[in-house]
């Protein structure tokens, strides 16, 4: 892509990644994503983030379209993990900066990453300030927002936050700024991008947000490093942070499962049934067809977990596993939630996941559900009552 | 005596103990368990530094 002046002097120079589905390794993107750099040219030359490795031709071609690379002076890292970082062994070697910005645990990480101790670092803490001529940059650090190094940038005179991972979207498109396209769509890839992304880090990002309150920045513009940049719907993804990262659940129940001879998968519906007599929205997954990343934004928002396998091998299918091994780990808060399972002759799959689930602070409402081979339609009127009860369980916690 | 993780800036509190990992308010940082870690971060009890 071409530069985008987005403020007086100050432009977008990333790169859009239409083909990536695979984010990272661990979630899909399924529309792409971009990676975000800014240049800023005043009396310094000031290039904010990188793209990976791969992707160091596109940016060049960017920047070259707007200045000589060699002209940048300053290199600001604020995320050290390589969709931001990767290009730095090469973009070093032809802009030749005087200075690389970056927070006192990022320039460990640099280290780590490209083992080049000889790079002209300039360690920033919160609340340092350089100036480019007419403009400053104050920093921030966000220590674990989602990496120990990350960091923010704030740009006074331009109302200008660069944001680095928070605040992003996993979507490629033409258009760089919020107000250009579908609302419904940006803000679901906004729900997603923090339930695989940030999810974690909510008590930090309830911090944050109170930081920057008090810091008393007047932001008109947050420049992300994924996806687009937010001008006009500022308000409303502040406040989408502050819900998310509150996790206060919604009348709402996650029902995800995976099944050999769909004995488990008619529970799992059955269970949904009675949820849903309840008068509480259901999500039903079978995880062959739905990827861990798909779920997790339904759980973000659910308050309730009810996951099932068959019995395999005296445990549990190794989807199961995976999903909530995920899930443990996105440390989701506030949930109530069940397990259920068909088998054979040992059973202890459905025994599993509940334990599963309690060690990830799953607060379990109903003793593990089993049924013996195929249910019979008493069976399954017992899955329904499972469903009825963890329906109701979600409505007294969730008073409207 | 509080703690800071120096990996995370989460800040270890005495009086508030850290009951999700089953250390007790009221626990000094000395008597918490050599496996404990950072609830935030998951940094091992040794990046800890005293506040200050
Ligand atoms: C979302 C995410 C979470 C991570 N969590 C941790 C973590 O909890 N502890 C840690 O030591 N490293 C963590 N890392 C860092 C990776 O382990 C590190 O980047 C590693 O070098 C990646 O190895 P790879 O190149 O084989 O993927 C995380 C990385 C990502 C992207
Ligand atoms: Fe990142
Ligand atoms: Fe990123």
């Amino acid at each position: 892509m071409l530069p985008v002046e987005i403020k007086k002097d100050i432009f977008w120079v990333g790169s859009v990644d239409w083909n990536l589905r695979d984010f990272h390794g661990y979630s899909l993107a399924r529309r792409g994503t971009t990676y975000n750099a800014y240049l800023v040219k005043d009396e310094k030359i000031a290039l904010f983030d990188l793209v990976p490795a791969n992707h160091v031709d596109e940016l060049l071609r960017c920047l070259k379209a707007t200045i000589d690379p060699e002209q940048i002076d300053y290199l600001i890292v604020n995320h050290v993990e390589p969709d931001h970082s990767g290009a730095l062994p090469k973009i070093m070697d032809i802009v030749k900066p005087e200075k690389v910005f970056c927070s006192p645990i990022a320039k460990q990480a640099l280290i780590s990453h490209y083992h080049r101790e000889d790079w002209p670092y300039e360690v920033v803490a919160t609340g340092d300030n350089i100036s480019l001529g007419k403009r400053t940059v104050t920093f921030l650090e966000t220590k674990m927002l989602h990496w120990p190094d990350s960091m923010f940038s704030f740009l006074p005179e331009d109302k200008l936050l660069i944001s680095s991972d928070a605040f992003g979207q996993n979507l490629a498109s033409s258009e760089r700024f919020d107000d250009q396209v579908d609302q419904s769509l940006l803000f679901d890839l906004a729900a997603s991008y923090y339930a695989n992304i940030i999810l974690p880090f909510s008590p930090l990002v309830q911090k944050l947000l109170a930081k920057v309150g008090e810091v008393g920045w007047d932001i008109d513009m947050i420049a992300p490093d994924h996806g687009l940049i937010w001008r006009t719907h500022i308000p409303e993804i502040l406040a989408k942070y502050g819900e998310w990262s509150t996790q206060k659940p919604q009348r709402k129940a996650v029902v995800f499962y995976d099944t050999m001879w769909k004995s488990t998968e008619r529970m799992a519906r059955a269970i949904a049934d009675g949820i849903i007599a309840e008068g509480v929205s259901v999500q039903l997954f079978s995880l062959k067809t739905a990827h861990h990343s798909d779920v997790m934004p339904f759980i973000m928002e659910a308050q309730a977990v009810v996951a099932g396998s068959p019995t395999h091998n005296n445990g549990m299918l190794p989807l199961l596993a995976d999903m909530l091994t995920y899930m443990k780990g996105l440390k989701p808060q506030g949930k109530i939630g069940a397990a259920f399972g068909s088998y054979g002759w040992s059973g202890e799959a459905a025994k599993q996941i509940s334990e599963f689930l309690q060690s990830a602070k799953v607060e379990i409402v109903a003793e593990p559900l089993r049924v013996k081979n195929v249910p019979t339609d008493q069976d399954l009127a017992a899955c329904q009552e499972f469903g009825s009860k963890i329906g109701r369980e979600v409505i007294a916690r969730v008073p409207e | 005596m509080r703690y800071v993780c120096s990996i995370c800036g989460y800040v270890y509190d005495p009086a508030d103990g850290d009951p999700d990992s089953g250390v007790a308010a009221g626990t000094s940082f000395d008597d918490i368990p050599a496996d404990w870690a950072c609830p935030v971060c998951g940094a091992s009890k040794d990046n800890f530094e005293p506040e200050g």
